[in-house]
């Protein structure tokens, strides 16, 4: 495949909240539930914070670190189950905000936590086939858990955007391999604020059974082993989900752990291998292989199998804030700044 | 907000385009369509610009009755900024705390929601300002 990934760009909300904060609310010992899921914090957008602002930063952030003019980008698609309109796209917002309209195409995506990568595959597509320069695809969430359920722990916020290309490719998509079925593990009804799951009927039939085979036939179609690869991204609703897949396909925990972010910022859903790929680019080097395996729930898994090359040494990485750097940023609030700034608290009116 | 002239706001607001005189070379923002100093002269040398985005505060104001829209980050900063290219403008200062924002501090332009037309209603989005 010709079509790779020319830039990439990230944003992490800065605000974080502690699974004991949100333990203590709901009289559980959130220390021992986040060590269960092996969760230290997760990510808060701040109120004035969305979707549609984490995807313009990511993508402005791709655009700072490739130097290409936004008007030859022809296509725009960005992956999430936050979009903060049902109707009207987020990409439209991002078009005009990376002053890439009106001469493109633009839609959003939905698969739960993979339709970033879903937007990738088919911005690839687009890209390969010659019918557009430049696409941008973006995975970001501000992901919903129901006050008091398991994944209030864990949802997030975040995002990345990816530029691809034909030329001045960084990372070379070697190929590509989805697996879908139709498996309830997780959904939300329209209408709906937040999410059902079907609790540990998320894990083995969903999860494991999709990124596992995901990870494994795309081993196959390329005729590699997992000791072929420097990283391996995976998805990761938690800090221990992705350990065990990760072990049970063959890697050592060193080739996972640039790409595990869950344990300092929790699920960012759509954004989630989107930013668990921008963590490993932020570091790699010319020659390094990188297996990438989204999930999203309903349920598939898109496997990309990435080669860093050479152009990397000239790419300029430090025109934007690394992923490393938006980690590092937090401020940690308590549970009742919590519920106001994800417009949990019913107010007059409402 | 007017939804229509909103809309007509949106180079501005999201990209932060403004103009620059032909004829003085003064940059301005928001777009103007004539040059208040060089009036008739610069009549159809007005040329968009889309500035950097970096600039100082020159004056803030911490806001502890705010407007509706804003009650959740209360108290918040507002701020005039001077752009490096000159022109000033009105924003809130986020992703800091009020006491650390001061007078000739470094700021950036950030993409945020401004403020929404209810629960029904159309998101605004636009400039914010950040710490450099």
């Amino acid at each position: 495949m010709d079509a790779g990934i020319v830039s990439y760009g990230a944003y992490i909300p800065r605000y974080r909240i502690k699974p004991e904060e949100i333990g203590k609310v709901w009289g559980e010992d959130g220390a021992a539930r986040g060590k269960g899921l092996g969760i230290l914090a997760k990510s808060i957008p701040s109120p004035d914070e969305d979707v549609i602002t984490i995807s313009v930063e990511a993508a402005r952030n791709a655009l700072k670190r490739s130097g290409i003019d936004p008007q030859e980008i022809g296509a725009i698609y960005t992956g999430s189950e936050s979009h903060p309109y049902a109707v009207k796209p987020t990409s439209t917002v991002v078009a005009e905000a990376i002053m890439a309209a009106p001469d493109m195409t633009a839609a959003d995506y939905e698969f739960a936590c993979k339709a970033g990568t879903a937007a990738l595959q088919n911005v690839l597509g687009l890209v390969e086939s010659g019918m557009i320069k430049y696409g941008v695809a973006i995975g970001a969430d501000t992901s919903q858990g129901a006050p008091g359920d398991p994944l209030e722990y864990s949802a997030s916020a975040g995002g990345a955007a990816y530029l691809v290309g034909k030329e001045r490719v960084i990372a070379k998509i070697n190929g590509m391999y989805s697996y879908t079925t139709d498996t309830p593990d997780f959904w939300r009804r329209e209408g709906q604020p937040y999410p059902s799951h079907g609790g540990r009927f998320t894990g083995e039939p969903a999860y494991f059974r999709h990124v596992l085979t995901a990870a494994k036939k795309m081993m196959e179609k390329m005729g590699t082993k997992p000791e072929d690869y420097d990283y391996v991204v995976l998805h990761q609703p938690n800090g221990k989900f992705p350990r065990r897949a990760a072990k049970k396909l063959g890697f050592a925990p060193e080739q996972l752990e640039i790409g595990l972010l869950t344990p300092r910022i929790g699920n960012t859903y759509s954004g989630a291998v989107p930013l668990g790929l921008s963590a490993v680019l932020d570091i790699s080097k010319p020659g390094d292989r990188i297996l990438a395996v989204s999930f999203g729930s309903g349920a598939g898994s898109d496997a990309f199998d990435i080669t860093v090359t050479d152009e990397m040494e000239k790419f300029e990485r430090k025109r934007a804030p690394l992923v490393s750097e938006m980690v590092e940023n937090e401020v940690f609030i308590d549970y009742a700044a919590y519920v106001k700034y994800r417009k949990k608290i019913r107010r007059k009116g409402e | 907000m007017n939804m229509p002239r909103f809309w007509r706001e949106i180079s501005g607001r999201y990209n932060l385009i403004g103009s620059r005189c032909g004829n003085c070379g003064e940059y301005f923002f928001p777009k103007r369509d004539i040059c208040p100093k060089c009036h008739r002269k610069s009549m159809g040398k007005m040329e968009s610009v889309k500035f950097s985005g970096t600039g100082k505060v020159i004056s803030y104001s911490i806001v502890h009755d705010p407007h509706p829209a804003y009650s959740d980050m209360r108290p918040y900063v507002m701020a005039i900024i001077e752009l490096d290219e000159g022109p000033k403008l009105t924003s809130q200062i986020v992703d800091c705390e009020p006491e650390d924002v001061h007078t000739g501090m470094r700021v950036k332009a950030t993409f945020r929601k401004l403020a929404e037309d209810g629960k029904e209603g159309v998101i605004f989005y636009g400039y914010k300002f950040k710490p450099e």
